[in-house]
């Protein structure tokens, strides 16, 4: 056994226990640590450190967040823990990109007199599919006209599962065999959003990676093909990230803005253990607001983003 | 792409440059960035402070006549020490047991369905088992049918029972119809769960309890981020499981959550899964894990990802060619093509070890290739097919008819032989550190 073994044994111990305690304890450390003075505390940074990389920040961001808050603090010459933890709150929420629905609390979307189309893309496994059934549930109950195109033509029974979201939310769904042209899938929908007078169109893509060249291509081409039916389709491009998702969200970001210019964030499975943190980092640099959240696997479970519940929720336990 | 940690050290390390010992001021810097390039990497932060801890103690107690030069100590100190935590020597799967039992476990989306699959086909075919494939997922939509398309894709059959939404009495009944139809190894796929979703880790237990596994996978996300510690600790003390799985390796995730993982519950992580189709299964490979997290370039992924742009017939035709030598100017340009579809050429030599740092000033475009594709534009198609060919009198006439000079041409020449060479070791799978100048421009 080398270092490792015994340091697996040695520490698992105070990991564990660790791991439950940091959070509960910050804002009573906030407060020893701060009454009286005029510059945030070591202690209280390092805290705070661990709190928002924890909370899969990235370093970079949590870098940029502690110095914004020594700037404001030594500016303000706060008075007490309070003004300190709203402070907080404030500087890191102001990092979020404000979402123009932000204070609405109904699935509102801009009346164009053309279906508005949402193409929603993103990696393998982190909710594609689902959450276009609770965007359509959403649109449905606020009266909405809606058809959904299930241009996922890849995976193993991806129609299926689309098909089945769209009886449970009842839209109505175009699709075609497994293996066939998404593009031409999307084609089709948009055709006959159009014909049809719907209000919103939802396409799913099937999840890829976004180093593989060839399939983002494929998003590009699906993209362009629509707009041969509503010029301006799609009105949104919805990335969906798993909350639980670490780094390698700002990569997504990235890749997938390159190639369809992505509109809206939404961020699934917030109703784990996991924060998600990572989107602060993202919607700052990409300047793409986060829309939604996906807190379960029902046609409820989804909600319109709120920044500051989003940044309560790092100090929580 | 986050800058190497190789390239980071050695900037941390000029610090230390010139002192004959590794001392707790001087070795300060250099554990910050090594604490850093792990959070970047994704591993949990307690674990990442845990790690450079350790690094230190170790350091700290080396003979300081050995370091004198500090710098390539602590890269091969920290290498060691994450290589010998990821597992130093692979695990194999239990598959004892008549018939075995393999339980699949994990969060929603980590590729559960997606692993049974290909697990089937590779102990079918590695292993000539015979295996039978059970889908206890009742609640996803269309958890049932993806699973039986896999079936039907690899000649694998499925056991399902439309309509039973309890997954237990499924698994059980699973297990009496296998052994009845004599299968030897039967592989239960259940739905993703959260950890703090209490019914269903109870739910999830008590499959385990119904069919006492002969092996419990837990499979991960290579992406998680630092929630990975948590999930694996609460799957861990639920299920005690044998392996962890980490699945979409095929992305240019750091993959750090392995590394948490294996500090947190000290069990192997036995295969990854490289992709979506059903032969995308690999074994656990400790030290190439160690290198990805580290950044220090990744000669497997960068092969892979050459691969992935290649249709299937392209990469039989270059592979031959490549192993006969007959590796010509008519595929250097089907490759410079190739590399300039693939979109960013720095990020993609940077995944070639020791790149990374040559090519940092280094502005590559992709014009870089204009001058070449017009030198092989100006070849024969005789000269193309058989680079042999090239002589005195040849390359002037390539060197005006491309309107660039006989330098230029002879760099290319040069060049050509090089790539040659190296991609006959690509192909052959070494390793193999490119003289910078192939890149310069
Ligand atoms: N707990 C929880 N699970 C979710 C949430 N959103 C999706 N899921 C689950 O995550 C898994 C994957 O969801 P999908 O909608 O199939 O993901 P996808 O992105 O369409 O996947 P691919 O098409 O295979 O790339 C399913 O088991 C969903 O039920 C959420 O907000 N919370
Ligand atoms: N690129 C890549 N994709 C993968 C890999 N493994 C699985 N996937 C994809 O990830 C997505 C989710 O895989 P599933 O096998 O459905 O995941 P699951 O864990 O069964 O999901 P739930 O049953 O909903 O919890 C699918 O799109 C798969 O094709 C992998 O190694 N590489
Ligand atoms: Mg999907
Ligand atoms: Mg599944």
């Amino acid at each position: 056994m080398g270092l490792f073994g015994s340091f697996t044994l040695k520490k698992k111990e105070s990991l564990d226990k660790g791991l439950s305690k940091t959070k509960e304890s910050f804002f009573g450390k906030l407060s020893r640590a701060i009454v009286g003075k005029s510059k945030v505390d070591d202690e209280v940074l390092d805290n705070l450190e661990e709190i928002l990389i924890s909370s899969d920040v990235g370093v970079d961001t949590t870098l940029k967040i502690i110095e914004r808050i020594e700037k404001r603090v030594s500016r303000d010459k706060y008075l007490g823990v309070n003004e300190l933890n709203s402070i907080l709150k404030e500087e890191i929420a102001s990092l979020l990109e404000e979402n123009n629905s932000n204070d609405v609390s109904d699935f509102d979307l801009p009346a164009t007199g053309e279906p508005y189309v949402i193409m929603v893309v993103g990696v393998n496994g982190v909710g594609k599919t689902t959450t276009i059934g609770k965007l359509a549930y959403q649109f449905r109950e606020s009266g909405k006209k809606v058809i959904i195109g299930a241009a996922d033509t890849f995976r193993a029974a991806a129609i299926d599962q689309l098909e089945i979201w769209a009886n449970r939310v009842d839209v109505p769904i175009i699709k075609q065999k497994m293996g066939s042209d998404p593009a031409s899938v999307a084609y089709d929908t948009v055709a006959s959003a159009k014909a049809n007078g719907a209000d919103v169109v939802i396409i799913d893509t099937a999840g890829r990676l976004h180093n593989k060249v060839n399939l983002m291509n494929e998003l590009t081409k699906i993209k362009r093909v629509m707009q041969k039916v509503i010029p301006d389709a799609p009105q949104e491009v919805l990335l969906v990230l798993d909350g639980s998702t670490g780094q390698n969200a700002f990569e997504q970001a990235k890749q997938f803005t390159l190639a369809t210019d992505v509109t809206a964030l939404a961020l699934t499975k917030l109703d784990g253990t996991a924060k998600g943190g990572v989107v602060i980092g993202i919607s700052d640099q990409f300047k793409i607001p986060v829309k939604y959240i996906g807190i379960g696997e029902k046609m409820e479970d989804l909600q319109i983003f709120r920044r500051k519940e989003f940044v309560e929720s790092f100090f929580e336990n | 792409m986050f800058e190497n940690l190789s390239d980071k050290l050695e900037r941390s390390f000029k610090l230390l440059k010139g002192q004959g010992k590794i001392t707790e001021i001087n070795i300060a810097e250099t554990l910050k960035e090594v604490r850093r390039a792990l959070l970047d990497a994704d591993v949990n932060f307690k674990i990442a402070k845990q790690f450079t801890d350790t690094v230190k103690e170790k350091a700290l107690g080396q003979d300081v006549l050995t370091a004198v030069k500090p710098g390539q100590m602590m890269v091969k100190i920290v290498h060691d020490e994450l290589t010998e935590l990821m597992g130093s020597t692979a695990t194999d799967i239990n598959l004892k047991g008549s018939p075995s039992v393999i339980l699949m476990s994990g969060l929603q989306g980590s590729g559960k369905t997606t692993f049974s699959g290909k697990l089937a086909k590779y102990l079918k075919e590695k292993k000539g088992k015979n295996p039978i494939l059970v889908a206890c997922d009742v609640y996803r939509p269309a958890a049932i049918e993806q699973l039986k398309v896999l079936g039907q894709q690899l000649n694998i059959p499925v056991y399902s029972e439309d309509g039973n939404k309890n997954p237990v009495a499924i698994a059980k009944e699973a297990i009496r119809f296998a052994k009845q139809r004599g299968h030897d190894l039967v592989i239960v796929d259940t739905a993703g769960r959260l950890a703090v979703d209490e019914e269903m880790m109870n739910e999830i237990s008590a499959i385990k309890k119904g069919i006492d596994p002969n092996e419990i996978l837990f499979v991960v996300d290579s992406m998680t981020g630092q929630d990975a510690v948590n999930t694996a600790k609460e799957f861990n003390d639920r299920l005690d499981f044998d392996g962890v799985v980490l699945t979409k390796l095929d992305g240019d995730t750091r993959g750090g959550a392995a590394l948490s993982i294996r500090a947190v519950v000290n069990k192997p992580i036995k295969f990854v899964g490289t992709g979506e189709k059903m032969e995308a299964l690999d074994v656990f490979h400790p030290k190439r894990m160690a290198d990805r997290i580290l950044g220090m370039g990744d000669i497997v992924s960068l092969v892979e990802k050459a691969q992935e742009q290649f249709d299937e017939q392209e990469a039989i035709r270059l592979q031959k060619k490549l192993a006969k030598d007959q590796f010509n100017f008519n595929d250097f340009l089907a490759q410079i093509n190739q590399v300039k579809k693939m979109g960013n050429l720095k990020d993609l030599a940077g995944m070639i070890p020791g790149m990374g740092k040559a090519l940092k000033d280094v502005e590559i475009d992709d014009n870089a290739f204009v001058h070449v594709e017009a030198i092989i534009y100006s070849m024969t198609p005789a000269e193309r097919e058989d680079p042999s060919l090239m002589n005195g009198t040849r390359r002037k006439r390539i060197a005006d008819g491309s309107g660039t000079s006989i330098q230029e041409v002879n760099r290319l020449l040069k060049q050509f032989t090089e790539t040659r060479k190296m991609m006959k070791m690509v192909a052959q799978g070494k390793r193999f550190t490119p003289p910078a100048r192939n890149v310069r421009r």
